[in-house]
């Protein structure tokens, strides 16, 4: 936050990088063999599918809930075909389009839960980690009531108690899928925050007056958020699945209003008894398509970012795993 | 060794003291939930048919006219009595519903943590033993690929393939209509049933119910396996221990078998502890793709028909279970591993 790349930056002025963001990168540029095959897979993946929301109107053959074209209805449960690659549903709609269409509606469900749950957990953690005291003490015990719950769960009764008063809308999912992510990012940051707290340099920096403020913001805050891009990535591909539950449950997006596809295999269900297959197949791949590409993007940045994980390529770093929190990026 | 046992028994009671606030956070999470939401549980449940005058005697008998710490008070004491209140719409009691679907859920979530184990431990132990080969790479893809898999859709690909298309297997409920029929009820856990009357074409039939809807929740499950025992594996693999075996003299194979894969798989204990939860999850998905009349898919049931009291009990009964689960585990793990217990 706050740190944006110099518009052009010129070899000679790589300086001008911000520390925070050129830590963060570098890694990613480091990289080598199977992780930066990772990363290149799972960044392919997902700028796919989000080009693929993006033109949804361009690309797509018809909208998500058309049913005729040129005042003539479309065969009901055709299979795939020259006119409906992917063929069409019982309501006679094509399934190619409510595949792409679709796309659209997972990934603005995702971008506004982790817009949601990175803005209440990682605050939260940061203070909780940084003041600790009584209240940390309390948020610690609720955060981990939550996580004990098996958190399908908890974000099908969220879901389920919110869809009576605001409606199934994007609103609604996204605050049921938040719910159950904010634990994992307070957890995360709170213990990340801890650590970072007895560092020197932290210490340092109150000796010098520095106000618990500005502690947090310059010195704690960049390294405990160094952790999250993995962590968000892979949150990203896991709210896809609870959306989709959700959607196959009844407790998605109202089916009038846009295409998802958990609702569409749960319609598909019922289709599979006759063996028809395309109207669950499509929407199906592509949630394991752009789940599979976001997890290999999380474990990509993961491995690049985490010290822990990392394989250098040649410098040979002994690490122990726990306890081995020492900063590894020697400037 | 006495004092390992005093050791012991004081990891237990802390473990267990520590055990009550969680359980009570969790029934007061449940119940703000539950409450803070809009509307009340009895017009939900008559939806516009009673009359207000009706929605209020019931209302009052209920106790949802009270203020909301004597509900709370009264919610608590019934729950550590045991009693978890019956449905509003059909008038079923939970702790019913949690012998007689709670049963099908626990034979679904057992097959299917079998086959977790199985195929989770096999591939985990192999990409961790060759690493950077292509058992690890193919491993390591089909443990992403099958986490990405929502569990739903891999069971209606597996009705599609192995029940429509090449009519193998069953692909809804526990067991035929005459099964069901026939078939006398002592657990409720139908293989257990049919194996206590030496009913064999009722077991036959069971497990052929079974084998779908396990092997589906199973193989998800297995991805999370896969990448944990991996891990373990290669960490066991850098210890001291294995270096010293190998300068021993100690033959490859049995470093690996005997010294490696031993300790790689202790913390398995721990992440069935921690699959628990996820598996409870999935079975709500998988009970209701394949039709299991199990808790997940009663609960589903019963939040279409917008009955709260049937749904904060069952979400109580899944809140207790995944507690008393991590219990179990920590126990187990203590016992096993003493460095647990400091």
């Amino acid at each position: 936050m706050g740190v944006h790349a110099e518009g052009e930056v010129q070899p000679s002025r790589r300086r001008l990088v911000p520390l925070g963001l050129r830590r963060t990168v570098r890694p990613i540029a480091d990289s080598r063999g199977m992780t930066r095959g990772l990363l290149a897979a799972g960044a392919a993946i997902t700028l796919f599918f989000i080009l693929l929301a993006l033109l949804a109107p361009v690309v797509s053959p018809y909208n998500f809930d058309t049913f005729e074209a040129g005042g003539k209805r479309f065969p009901q449960l055709e299979a795939p075909s020259g006119d409906h690659l992917m063929g069409t549903t019982v309501q006679s709609t094509d399934v190619m389009s409510r595949v792409i269409w679709g796309t659209r509606t997972e990934l603005k469900v995702v971008l506004v839960s982790l817009v949601l749950s990175l803005s209440i957990g990682v605050p939260l953690g940061l203070f909780s980690g940084y003041f600790g005291g009584r209240l940390d003490r309390v948020l610690v015990l609720l955060m981990d009531a939550m996580l004990a719950f098996p958190f399908l769960l908890l974000a099908i009764v969220i879901a389920f108690l919110l869809s009576g008063s605001i409606g199934k809308g994007i609103l609604t999912a996204a605050v049921a899928i938040t719910v159950a992510y904010i634990p994992l990012y307070f957890r995360v940051v709170r213990n990340h925050t801890i650590s970072i707290r007895e560092e020197p340099y932290v210490e340092a920096a109150r000796a010098i007056g520095a106000r618990p403020f500005t502690v947090i913001r310059k010195y704690v805050f960049f390294n405990v958020i160094q952790n999250v891009p993995p962590l968000a990535t892979l949150n990203a591909a896991d709210a896809i699945l609870t959306l989709a539950a959700l959607g196959f449950l009844g407790y998605g997006i109202q089916p009038t209003d846009a295409a998802e596809w958990g609702y569409d295999i749960q319609r598909a269900v019922s289709d599979s008894a006759s063996g028809i297959w395309w109207t669950g197949l499509f929407p199906g791949l592509a949630i394991v398509l752009l789940v599979t590409g976001l997890t290999l993007l999380g474990e990509g940045l993961n491995e690049t970012i985490n010290p822990v994980l990392r394989k250098r390529p040649k410098v040979k770093t002994e690490l122990t795993p726990p306890g081995g929190v020492a900063e590894v990026e020697s400037e | 060794m006495t004092s390992q046992g005093t050791s012991l028994r004081q990891y237990a009671l802390t473990r267990l003291a520590l055990v009550l606030p969680m359980v009570f956070i969790l029934l007061t999470l449940v119940f703000v939930l539950m409450r803070v939401a809009p509307g009340d549980p009895i017009s939900a449940a008559l939806g516009g048919h009673a009359p207000p005058a009706v929605i209020q005697r019931i209302k009052h008998q209920l106790g949802y006219d009270d203020p909301l710490y004597t509900q709370y008070a009264n919610y608590l004491s019934s729950i550590v009595r045991g009693d978890f209140g019956e449905s509003t719409t059909d008038r079923r009691p939970i702790s019913d519903i949690i012998k007689v679907n709670g049963a099908a859920t626990l034979e679904l979530t057992f097959f299917a943590m079998l086959v977790a184990i199985t195929v989770g431990v096999t591939f985990g132990l192999l990409a961790g033993r060759f690493r950077d080969s292509w058992i690890d790479s193919g491993s390591r893809l089909f443990g992403i690929i099958i986490y990405a898999t929502p569990v739903f859709f891999l069971g209606l690909m597996a009705q599609l393939f192995f029940g429509v298309y090449l009519g193998w297997l069953p692909t809804s409920d526990r067991a035929s209509p005459i099964t069901q029929a026939t078939l006398e009820t002592h657990t409720n856990i139908f293989t257990i049933d049919a194996l206590i009357d030496r009913n064999w074409e009722a077991e036959v039939d069971v497990i052929k119910h079974l084998i779908l809807p396990a092997v589906t929740l199973g193989l998800v499950t297995a991805g999370v396996f896969i990448r944990l025992i991996r891990v373990n594996v290669i960490r066991t693999m850098k210890d001291d221990y294995i270096e010293a075996a190998r300068a021993r003299g100690v033959n490859e194979r049995a470093v690996v078998y005997h010294h490696a894969f031993r300790n790689a798989l202790v913390p398995v204990i721990t992440i069935v502890g921690l699959t628990i939860a996820l598996l409870l999850g999935g079975a709500v998905l998988t009970e209701t793709t394949f039709n299991w009349p199990g808790i997940g898919h009663t609960l589903v049931v019963y939040l279409q028909n917008r009955d709260y009291t049937a749904v904060q009990g069952i979400v109580i009964v899944f809140a207790l279970v995944v507690v008393l689960a991590s219990l179990i585990i920590d126990f187990v793990n203590a016992y096993i591993d003493p460095r647990i217990r400091y």
